[in-house]
């Protein structure tokens, strides 16, 4: 029998790591560059034995630096193209995210979230990066982040990723934690031709006609790449349609700035994705993402029993930020409750999105995420 | 009428781009115009070639060039080449970068991409100081040299790249200066058609910026050093080739050859599915 050189299927039992990597085996990653990093290397690990499998390609480059860049020469070489790392190694990724969002490589890139600042705890979860993963590049932009309550969601929410940075021509990240990481639970693979994935767009005319970075009506540009015989230049420079760099013009800063921005924030109703429970007809809705969001619903379900109209809103996606959403429920809900495992985060964007209506923040930091019966004290306090 | 004179290698510059940004005198144009000549003397395929630069003047060269290209972050242009060039071995990939962008911040990516011996092949110009920020001391600037922020003197060792380079795992190093234009040019012609990892240094002019401050205010006085000083000494030992005011070591230091890292990685993923068939 021939070893096992296509996509899993079926039923398994894995951690969140390694579904991660096998949902961009199943996506149809074919470069991985990263660098080891507590608690993100089950990813390189695994994908260290799959990739060669595959005939893609694995390597373990001299930082984190390097591997994001790798990434974008990969990506602009035809390749899907994935890193993953923690907190440390996403802020040395953060320039050449930048660069990423101003040369619109695909790419994925994975944060396994660990305490912080600075080394902090690296074994122990934390959700302190989610505005890292939003503002931690210079300049004005925008990217895509994706977040897994489950193993399952690791595997599922990593292809998602894939699909939409090749969609929109953006670097997309998997916001995870250290606990759905580490975590081992069932996960379902379907067949890969039940599993959707998208290519990026090919440029459709003739190369001596094509500029690399003319937009189509969904402002994302078809996207040739080295070796097909387009000859383009791209650089971080602000730059024009045909990728030439226009340092003095303030109306190509505007014009590409944002394009860059609206094609993320014009199309975010197809990218944003959110679950909520029992939300209709809720007096107090958490708000939570996460593994945190497992002890929320938890912990609505106990406030039902007892009688307090309580919801949760879930977020998957975190940038952009489900704004409409979160407006809805503030519409409807007395109180908003978000716990999260920081200092205070996103709850500052549900508070701009849920304007008058009130939110209560729940702050925790170190080993143990919130449990179902604080957060079930906090619903009956605001009841 | 006169007829209209084209240079026959402007087919391989971007016309859009021009005029370029260099200023008179320095040495990135000679640079740019050995490594055309020798891509048309191979008569490289184009749609195969990628040229990536880092930032810093000689960074333009990139978006020059009329060939797959790319400007990356400042000291990347390795890292991202390693991607490119793993991703798609068929790619010729070729580094055009300056001193501080290759030696400082990308110092790190330099010697690991040397040591992996990943095919890509690099062309350093030396000027002895970062030019596009106004003429700060760098990785290379001679020691006692005036700079914008050694108004003192330079009191950092300065790197030997030949050495470095060589010490790091290069199969190829060379150092030349822009004098050498046909030694050059060769030597660049040499470098691409080796298989790993290649080095050349083009010890190169600034003198609106690094000449101003060191006694040698136009490019032909900063050449006239290069003829002075320079010395062909091929396959010599690079750990003495320092670059002194009275003594520039040039020629070829290593040539040597040496398994790509992507040719044992793709061997490596055939023995891999090869082995498997019979589990």
């Amino acid at each position: 029998m021939a070893k096992q050189r296509t996509l899993l299927t079926g039923l398994h039992f894995m951690n969140g790591d390694v579904a991660c990597a096998e949902g961009a085996i199943a996506a149809g990653c074919r470069f991985f560059a990263g660098y080891p990093i507590t608690p993100a290397t089950e990813i390189a690990e695994h994908l260290s034995e799959r990739m060669p499998e595959l005939g893609g390609i694995y390597i373990q480059m001299e930082d984190e630096i390097a591997s994001m860049a790798a990434v974008i020469g990969a990506s602009y070489s035809g390749l899907k193209a994935m890193t993953a790392t923690s907190g440390p190694g996403f802020s040395l990724m953060q320039e050449n995210i930048g660069l990423a969002v101003m040369t619109e490589a695909p790419c994925v890139v994975v944060d396994v979230m660990r305490g912080g600042p600075s080394t902090g705890q690296p074994t122990l979860p934390g959700q302190q990066d989610v505005m890292q993963a939003k503002w931690g590049s210079h300049g004005d932009y925008e990217i895509i982040a994706l977040v897994p309550s489950s193993v399952q969601e690791m595997f599922d929410l990593t292809i998602e990723a894939f699909n939409l940075s090749e969609t929109y021509r953006v670097p997309t990240m998997l916001l995870t934690d250290e606990i759905v990481a580490h975590m081992w639970e069932k996960v379902v693979i379907p067949s890969s031709e039940k599993i959707r994935l998208v290519n990026r767009k090919k440029p459709n005319i003739a190369p001596e006609k094509y500029m690399p970075f003319m937009p189509d009506d969904d402002l994302v540009p078809p996207m040739a790449c080295f070796g097909d015989g387009f000859s383009f230049h791209a650089t971080g420079l602000t730059h024009d349609e045909q990728g030439y760099p226009q340092t003095q013009s303030s109306e190509v800063q505007h014009r590409l700035v944002s394009r860059l921005c609206d094609k993320i924030r014009k199309n975010a109703d197809r990218i944003v994705r959110v679950e909520g429970v029992m939300v209709e007809d809720a007096d107090v809705v958490v708000v939570a993402y996460g593994i945190v969001a497992r002890a929320a619903l938890s912990a609505i379900r106990k406030a039902r029993e007892k009688g307090i109209k309580a919801g949760l809103l879930r977020l998957i996606t975190l940038w952009p930020f489900p704004e409409k959403h979160v407006a809805k429920i503030a519409k409807q809900a007395k109180r908003i409750i978000v716990p999260e495992m920081n200092c205070g985060q996103l709850v500052r964007e549900v508070e701009r999105s849920a304007k008058e209506t009130p939110v209560v923040f729940l702050s925790k930091l170190g080993e143990d995420p919130h449990t179902p019966m604080e957060i079930l004290e906090a619903i009956r306090r605001s009841g | 009428m006169t007829e209209e004179m084209t240079h026959p290698l402007s087919k391989y510059l971007r016309s859009a781009m021009m005029p370029h940004i260099w200023c008179s005198g320095c040495g990135n144009g000679v640079i740019l115009n050995c490594f055309v000549q020798a891509i048309d003397e191979l008569q490289t395929d184009l749609d195969k070639l990628v040229v990536v630069s880092g930032i810093g003047c000689i960074g333009r060269t990139a978006g020059y060039t009329n060939t797959n290209s790319f400007h990356t972050t400042h000291g990347r242009p390795i890292a991202f080449g390693t991607g490119v060039k793993l991703a798609n071995p068929e790619l010729e990939v070729v580094v055009i970068s300056g001193d501080g962008d290759l030696f400082a911040i990308g110092g790190n990516h330099f010697i690991h991409a040397a040591r992996r011996n990943t095919g890509i092949k690099v062309l350093c110009a030396n000027n002895f100081n970062y030019g596009m920020t106004g003429g700060q001391q760098g990785p290379t600037t001679p020691l006692e040299a005036l700079t914008t922020t050694t108004p003192y003197g330079n009191i950092e060792h300065p790197f030997n790249l030949v050495h470095l380079a060589a010490a790091s795992g290069a199969t190829y190093v060379a150092r030349w200066t822009t004098l050498h234009v046909r030694r050059l040019t060769q030597s660049i012609k040499r470098m691409l058609q080796k298989e790993g990892f290649c080095f050349i240094e083009v010890v190169s002019p600034c003198p609106e910026i690094f000449g101003r401050y060191n006694k040698m205010r136009t490019g032909l006085e900063m050449m006239e050093w290069f003829r002075r000083s320079s010395v062909v000494e091929n396959f010599s030992d690079p750990s003495k080739a320092e670059i002194t005011p009275e003594r520039i070591v040039v020629g070829e230091f290593v040539n040597i050859e040496k398994v790509s890292y992507e040719r044992l990685l793709h061997e490596k993923i055939a023995q891999i599915n090869e082995k498997s068939v019979g589990w």
